[in-house]
């Protein structure tokens, strides 16, 4: 048994070296440079980072999934503001107990992510233009339902699930450690999870093989719906409002953590473990930029310069394997 | 008798829009027979056994496996049924391992949980049983086409199928792999397996077959024993019609030689090439697969760089850097994968006649449409290619009137020299006569044909001199009067 482990940790390290090293060296920067040392291994700024990491990686587990799968999801950043906005109104508006208001906003989400999954199971129409065309429903329903202003909620318990702690750690950062679990335990043990392989990398094989494609996309896209559902709550909830704006652009970050992260845009291959180093790059980049006091408008490029690079190396080393 | 049956299918329509595929079908299997299945391409062989695979599903006609009546309306009802479909374009997920693809759709474990440890020892032992040294543990894109189909056979026997259908297994895999997949076959017949055989290679069929049943044009046209029955006969079972000569070829003295190569290297498969090319002639070029026969063609038109070695045409050195240039040198090369390398399936008949010459009629900015309409008829015709319209997407034509398209849409380009590779893969026999034919007439008009074929009877007939290749280097050269076997040309490419 713990060969098998052995055996697992070590091909993980190998499949996602380049990553791995690219996270290393950002954080030994930021520790060692003048201006960043003092701040950037402190308790306070590291669950800071992971808590602001959180949210995109509740986008990216169901991202890894849909993106093996060969598809795409536009549609995860609307949710988190659909979501959101409905589950502080229950709150603010409708004095609904937090329980239900939590629930409320990640049901809608999954709602929408199922919605996704029947057009796309049922038709040939590219995923890429269904959830294209959610995103506008999404977002455009966020806005009427808030009037374009926030829904703020003043209930001190709502602030629980996104700025709380359970025993000192940031309650986000439990949920994604449950969440991430789930996820990879999904993709490598269950059958669900092969077939997900299958079909991305094959669709006929997987049809000539009795595997339901038409289920599996369902599944994926709900799962996908469900992750955003979740992190539109907590986003809410760190942000004491639901906010139309919110999620604005999410979709991207997560499509650059699975990238990064060493999942093929071709579909078929790709892992939730290469994820979570995409994810916490990107995380930390941002907090580093924070940091370094470099202008929000730089951000951009130099974000996007790093996203290049990471998949630029994977590629060279895809190149050299043949 | 009758309990003996394994299988019968009885009296089996199904159409499309606009196309009749079956009708009225029968077909019966014995166990442990291998069973050929012979037509053209659209004669409905695929639409039989996709009917039989729960893929398509029938809309009249009746199946009997052992004597029951069994109704299939879908792929799980027909494994269930004892039947397993090898598909000729292999269906494997190549980033999974053997042993996952071999399980795929029903992974031993609980509760939608995998026991990866019963499934890599399940696929262990189903390797071993036909002697096949894969890892079960190893990715299927890591494998040679013939070892994945070698897991697709496997994967196939775990099903513990009774019937068996292998739809052209041979077409990309090497004479000795060949040899392995029939001892494979005969291992299975006497396990009491019914295989049911789609090939277009006679040569197969009289080797392996005991019976042979043809379709043609979706419909039953008889049964026959093979060791009973001559090839001309189910040939012109499956045509309709007797066709006089298969191979048309007039010999006559070659001019000058237009195309020369010395020496070419391209620093990978092609490690030392020569050969000449004389106008009005065909050469062949035989070899195993991977005896960078194809690369060498590359090389020559322009798509891979040649490292060393001197290209001559008409005499004199040519710098060929583009597939522009080579088109400058009037060399024309119609590619081997029609999938990859050539069709534009979602575009017409017309579209993909015209790719190659469209600058030669474009008036300013705008295609003048008429000129390619004429363009596009011409060689329709030339080439007998069988299209309800221009305007018809080429991917809904078969494999023989798409390959007629691509050879069409290279004669556009007028070309001295034009280079042939596997001219007739996945083509049916009455296209691909037509296409020698072409062929003949081109050379007598004076066009200098190269040909890559690894149909050595194509070979043999239609060249007038046999290059051998292995290796990445020419190992022989044959005239055609030397009267050549097919033994002689094997020795120099198999060293």
């Amino acid at each position: 048994m713990t060969t098998r482990i052995q055996k697992n940790v070590k091909q993980y390290l190998k499949d996602n070296i380049g990553i791995i090293g690219a996270l290393l060296i950002l954080c030994i920067f930021l520790s060692i440079f003048p201006k960043t040392s003092g701040v950037f291994l402190t308790h306070k700024n590291i669950f800071n980072v992971l808590r602001q990491i959180s949210s995109n990686l509740f986008l990216a587990c169901g991202m890894t999934m849909v993106i093996i799968l060969g598809g795409i999801d536009l549609s995860v950043g609307s949710i988190i503001a659909l979501s959101g906005c409905v589950a502080a109104g229950c709150v603010a508006r409708y004095n609904l107990p937090i329980f239900a208001a939590i629930l409320i906003g990640v049901l809608i989400g999954t709602a929408v992510g199922m919605a996704n999954g029947v057009v796309i199971s049922k038709t040939t129409i590219p995923p890429f233009i269904v959830t294209l065309a959610t995103m506008n429903v999404a977002k455009g329903l966020a806005y009427v339902y808030t009037g374009g202003s926030p829904v703020r909620v003043v209930t001190k318990k709502w602030q629980f699930l996104g700025a709380g702690y359970i025993g000192g750690v940031p309650t986000p950062v439990i949920i994604l450690v449950f969440v991430l679990i789930i996820t990879a335990v999904i993709m490598n043990k269950t059958k669900l999870g092969r077939h997900i392989y299958a079909v991305g990398g094959n669709s006929q094989a997987a049809r000539f093989s009795g595997i339901s494609t038409a289920r599996v996309k369902l599944l994926v896209h709900t799962y996908s719906g469900l992750m955003a559902g979740l992190a539109g709550v907590v986003l809410a909830s760190r942000m004491y409002s639901g906010q139309p704006t919110a999620g604005d652009g999410a979709e991207m970050d997560a499509i650059a953590a699975v990238v990064v992260g060493g999942t093929s845009m071709a579909g078929g291959s790709g892992k939730i473990g290469g994820t979570i180093i995409g994810g916490l790059i990107i995380g930390v980049l941002n907090n580093g930029l924070n940091l370094l006091n470099v202008n929000s408008f730089w951000q951009y490029v130099v974000k996007g310069i790093v996203i290049l690079l990471a998949v630029f190396v994977d590629y060279l080393r895809n190149k050299k394997k043949g | 008798m009758s309990e003996k049956i394994l299988l019968q299918m009885k009296n089996i329509h199904k159409s499309f829009p606009g196309v009749n595929a079956l009708q009225g079908v029968d077909f019966e299997l014995f166990p442990g027979e291998v069973h050929a299945l012979l037509g053209e391409n659209g004669a409905g062989k695929s639409t039989l056994i996709k009917v039989l695979g729960g893929i398509y599903i029938a809309e009249e006609g009746e199946i009997f496996i052992e004597g029951q009546n069994v109704v299939i309306d879908g792929v799980n009802t027909s494994h269930a049924n004892g039947i397993s479909i090898i598909h000729q374009e292999l269906v494997l997920v190549p980033h999974m391992t053997v042993a996952e693809n071999i399980f795929l759709g029903r992974e031993p474990g609980k509760g939608g949980f995998i026991d990866h440890e019963t499934m890599e020892r399940e696929a262990e032992t189903l390797l071993n049983d036909y002697h096949m040294s894969i890892s079960p543990g190893a990715f299927v894109k890591d494998l040679t086409i013939a070892q994945q189909q070698m897991v697709e056979i496997v994967k196939a026997i775990s099903y513990r199928s009774k019937i068996l259908v292998m739809d052209e297994p041979t077409s990309s895999i090497s004479d000795k792999e060949v040899e392995f997949l029939f001892q494979t076959m005969r291992m299975l017949t006497q396990k009491g397996v019914g295989i049911i055989y789609i090939s277009h290679k006679m040569d197969e069929l009289e080797q392996i077959c005991d019976r042979v049943t043809v379709l043609r044009d979706g419909t039953y046209v008889g049964t026959k024993v093979v060791k009973d029955t001559s090839r001309d006969q189910l040939i012109s079972m499956m045509v309709g019609r007797e066709l006089t000569k298969y191979y048309t070829r007039d010999y006559k003295e070659p001019g000058d030689i237009v195309l020369k190569c010395e020496n070419i290297t391209d620093g990978k498969m092609v490690k030392g090439v020569s050969f000449e090319l004389r106008q009005g002639e065909i050469i062949g070029f035989a070899g195993l697969v991977g005896a960078g026969r194809s690369e060498t063609m590359k090389c020559i038109f322009g798509l891979t760089p040649c490292l060393s070695g001197e290209i001559y045409v008409n005499g004199k050195p040519a710098k060929i850097k583009s597939p522009l240039d080579a088109m400058n040198y009037k060399i024309a090369l119609v590619p081997e994968d029609r999938k990859q390398e050539g069709l534009y399936p979602v575009q017409s008949v017309r579209f993909n006649s015209t790719i190659e010459v469209l600058k030669s009629f474009i008036k300013g900015i705008l295609v003048n449409q008429k000129k390619e309409e004429e363009i596009t008829g011409k060689y329709i015709e030339m080439m007998d290619t069988k299209t309800p319209s221009q305007e018809q997407l080429i991917g809904n034509l078969s494999g023989g009137n798409q390959q007629k398209v691509m050879i069409g849409r290279w004669l556009a380009t007028s070309p001295d020299i034009l280079i042939l590779d596997e001219p007739t893969r996945g083509v049916d026999v009455g296209a691909k006569s037509e296409i020698y034919a072409t062929m003949n007439e081109l050379v007598k008009e004076g066009m200098s044909i190269i040909m890559i074929s690894s149909e050595l009877p194509e070979i043999l007939n239609m060249s007038d001199r046999v290059y051998v290749m292995c290796d990445g280097r020419t190992t022989g050269c044959f005239h055609h009067s030397e009267n050549i076997t097919q033994e002689q040309i094997m020795k120099l490419a198999a060293k």
